[in-house]
C-alpha cells in the first residue's frame, strides 16, 4: 500500500475501461493462463483490439451471460485464470446463481469487471442499472468485491490480485474517472485509503463518490467542519481497523456510495461499528428506488450522488454527535 | 467392442445398482429414479472408456465427467468406490453430517468427482469451459458430460449447446439421460421438449440416440462420436428412470426422491442378485 494523492478534481484521458483492458493484455504476455471472455461488449471496452495478439484467450460467447460464467468456472476448473466482462448487472444480477455455485460453492473462481455501476449507464437507463450488485456479491463467501475509484486504482489491483484462489469482483465505470491517485500508487486488499485527515466527521466513501466527498471536505473546510475522507474501495475485505480508529476520532461518519441504501457500503460500515463501536451515521446512497434514463449531471442531482449530498449528508449527522 | 468388456460392464453396472440401494436404504430415502438410470453409462465410462487413474485422481492429464445431474451423485460414488477411488465403506455415511458424500456431486469433496454439480442446468458450460480450457493447454483428454432430460428445459443449457459447436469443441461428449420422466410429472406432460435430437442436431452437433440402459450401444457410440472432429458429439440416451429394480421403475412419476425402506430395498437386492447369475459370480462386495 503506497498511496499518493493527486486530485484535482481532474477527469483522466483515457477510459477506465482502457485500465482494464491494457491490465489484461499485460497479464497474458506473462501468464498462458490468463484468459478474457465477453458476452458481446468486447467492443464497449476495446478488448476486441488485443484478439489477434492472444488468439483463443479473448473470447466472445455473445449474448448468454450464463453460459459466460459458466465456461468461465469450467476454464477456472483446470487451471485457467479467467476474467469476464459485461454491464454491472448482468455479471452480478441476471448469473447470480451461476457465480454463486457453478464459480464460488465449486471453488472455480473468476474475475469479474461489471462496467457501468449504479448511474453510471447513464443512457441505457435503469433496465441496465445495478444498485444491489454490492448487497448481492457481498453475500458470497470468500469474495473480494473492489469498487474502483480510478485507472491507478484498477490497474494496482488487478495486478496485486492476479494469483489470488478466490471470486474478485471489480465494480467500476466505463468512462473516464477524476483523477484521484498519482501514477505511483499502489493498493492492498483489505487496506482503505485516507485521503483527508480531518477531527469532526469521516467520509466514507467508494467509487465515483470519493472526488465527491473530497471536493465536499473542501468546501466542509471553509465551514469550519474538519472531515476525513477514507476510500473504501475494498468493500470485501472490508478495512475493520480504519473504520473503527476514524469512527473513534471524528464521533460522526458518512458513507457515500453510488447503490441502494441497503446492503451497500453503508450497511458494511454500519455492521461494523454496530458491533465494535456504535457511531452516529448517515447513509448517502440511493433511497430504495429504481433507477431512471439520463445525462450523469441530472443522475448525480436526482440520487444526490453529489459534493452537496455529502454536505448535506455532514451538517445532518453532526448534530448528533 | 470385445463382448467381455461389455460383460464386464453389464456385470459391473449390477454392482452399481446394488451399491445405489445400500446407500439409498442406509438412509432410508433418496433420489432412486434418476440415480438407476443412468447407471449403464456410468459403468461404462468406468469400465474403459474414460482415461483415468484411481490412483491420481486429480492428474491434469485425465477425461473428466460432469454429471450435470447432481442428484445422481449415489451412482458415480458406487462406481468410484467398486474402482478403488475411495473405501467401500464410505458409500454407508451418503447424506450424513460431515460425509464425503453428499446427496448432489462436490468436486471438492470426494475423490474422483471432477466437478460440483446440483443447481441444475449449469453442467453442459462447465464441461464446456472444461473442454475449451484443456484445448488451449493442447491437452487431448475427453471431457463428459450427463445431462438430465428435464434439466434440459434450463436455458442455460441451449446457451450451452450454441456455445460447444461454435467453438469446436470436438474433446465434449455428452449423454442426455432421456427417462422422459422428472420430478413432478412426465416431461411431456411438465415441458415437452419436442425432439431432443434435433434440436441438439439443428444447433450444430453431432447427434445419435441409442439405448441408454445398454453398455454394447454406449461402448459404440462413444467409439463413433470420438472420431468426429471438430464439433462437439451428443448421446441422447433412451432409459427407464429405475432401470434394473422392477418395483422402483413400476412406480415411474413417484420415483424421482422415495423412501427407501428395508423390504423393499430387499426385494430389489434379490433381484439384482439374479441378474448376476447370468455372469457366473456372485457380486465382489456383500451389502
Amino acid at each position: 500500500m503506497k498511496i499518493e494523492l493527486a486530485f484535482h478534481n481532474e477527469t483522466e484521458a483515457a477510459p477506465l475501461s482502457s485500465a482494464y483492458t491494457d491490465t489484461i493484455a499485460e497479464l497474458m504476455e506473462n501468464d498462458e493462463d490468463v484468459v478474457s471472455i465477453d458476452a458481446d461488449l468486447m467492443k464497449a471496452i476495446k478488448i476486441d483490439r488485443i484478439q489477434e495478439r492472444f488468439p483463443g484467450r479473448v473470447l466472445n460467447v455473445g449474448i448468454q451471460e450464463g453460459n459466460m460464467i459458466g465456461m468461465a468456472a469450467g476454464m477456472a476448473r483446470v487451471g485457467k485464470k479467467v476474467y469476464a466482462h459485461t454491464f454491472a448487472p448482468f455479471i452480478t444480477r441476471r448469473v447470480f446463481d451461476q457465480i454463486f455455485i457453478s464459480s464460488a460453492y465449486g471453488k472455480n473462481p473468476i474475475r469479474l469487471y461489471g462496467s457501468d455501476p449504479g448511474i453510471c449507464a447513464k443512457f441505457n437507463g435503469g433496465t441496465h442499472t445495478t444498485f444491489e450488485d454490492i448487497a448481492m456479491m457481498r453475500t458470497i463467501p470468500d469474495i473480494y468485491l473492489f469498487e474502483i475509484t480510478d485507472s491507478v486504482m484498477f490497474r494496482s489491483l488487478m495486478h496485486a490480485t492476479k494469483d489470488e484462489n478466490r471470486i474478485i469482483y471489480f465494480r467500476a465505470d466505463r468512462a473516464p474517472a477524476v483523477k484521484v491517485y498519482s501514477d505511483s500508487s499502489e493498493f492492498t486488499p483489505g487496506k482503505g485509503a485516507v485521503l483527508k485527515d480531518g477531527g469532526d466527521v469521516t467520509v466514507i466513501a467508494c467509487g465515483i463518490m470519493v472526488s465527491e466527498a473530497l471536493a465536499a471536505a473542501e468546501k466542509l473546510e471553509q465551514e469550519g467542519i474538519s472531515t476525513a475522507v477514507i476510500d473504501m474501495f475494498t468493500i470485501k475485505p472490508i478495512d475493520r481497523e480504519l473504520i473503527v480508529e476514524y469512527a473513534q476520532k471524528t464521533g460522526a461518519v458518512v458513507t457515500a456510495e453510488n447503490h441502494n441504501v441497503n446492503g451497500g457500503l453503508g450497511d458494511a460500515v454500519a455492521s461494523v461499528l454496530s458491533e465494535e463501536r456504535p457511531t452516529v451515521m448517515r447513509k448517502l446512497a440511493v433511497r430504495d428506488e429504481f433507477s431512471e434514463v439520463g445525462p450523469m449531471d441530472y443522475l448525480r442531482e436526482r440520487f444526490h450522488l453529489n459534493a452537496a449530498g455529502v454536505i448535506a449528508a455532514v451538517k445532518d449527522v453532526i448534530q448528533y454527535k | 467392442m470385445e463382448n467381455q468388456v461389455i460383460r464386464d460392464t453389464e456385470k459391473f453396472a449390477v454392482e452399481i445398482r446394488m451399491q445405489v440401494i445400500r446407500q439409498l436404504a442406509k438412509l432410508g430415502f433418496g433420489h432412486a429414479g434418476g440415480c438407476l438410470s443412468v447407471v449403464d453409462v456410468v459403468a461404462s465410462l468406468y469400465s474403459g472408456i474414460m482415461d483415468i487413474d484411481p490412483k491420481n485422481p486429480r492428474k491434469k492429464e485425465r477425461d473428466r465427467l460432469v454429471v450435470s445431474k447432481g442428484h445422481a451423485g449415489p451412482a458415480l460414488y458406487a462406481a468410484l468406490a467398486l474402482k478403488g477411488f475411495f473405501p467401500m465403506e464410505w458409500l454407508d455415511t451418503l447424506n450424513q453430517g460431515g460425509t464425503r458424500l453428499p446427496s448432489h456431486c462436490d468436486g471438492n469433496k470426494t475423490p474422483g468427482i471432477d466437478c460440483t454439480t446440483g443447481s441444475l442446468g449449469q453442467g453442459l458450460s462447465l464441461a464446456a469451459g472444461m473442454a475449451y480450457g484443456l484445448k488451449l493447454d493442447g491437452i487431448p483428454n475427453t471431457v463428459y458430460a450427463v445431462l438430465g432430460d428435464g434439466e434440459c428445459q434450463e436455458g442455460q443449457i441451449w446457451e450451452a449447446a450454441l456455445a460447444a459447436p461454435k467453438f469446436g469443441l470436438d474433446a465434449l461428449i455428452c449423454f442426455v439421460d432421456y427417462n422422459k420422466v422428472q420430478l413432478d410429472g412426465t416431461v411431456d406432460e411438465i415441458m415437452p421438449l419436442k425432439s431432443l435430437f434435433m434440436k441438439f442436431r439443428s444447433f450444430g452437433w453431432h447427434t445419435q440416440q441409442i439405448n441408454g440402459n445398454d453398455p454394447a450401444s454406449i461402448f459404440a457410440a462413444v467409439e463413433l462420436a470420438k472420431k468426429e472432429k471438430g464439433r462437439p458429439s451428443v448421446i441422447l440416451l433412451d432409459t427407464i428412470k429405475g432401470y434394473g429394480c422392477s418395483e422402483i421403475a413400476a412406480l415411474g412419476c413417484l420415483n424421482h426422491h422415495m423412501d427407501m425402506p428395508e423390504d423393499l430395498a430387499q426385494r430389489c437386492m434379490a433381484e439384482l442378485r439374479e441378474q448376476m447369475k447370468q455372469y457366473g459370480q456372485e457380486e465382489r462386495h456383500e451389502n
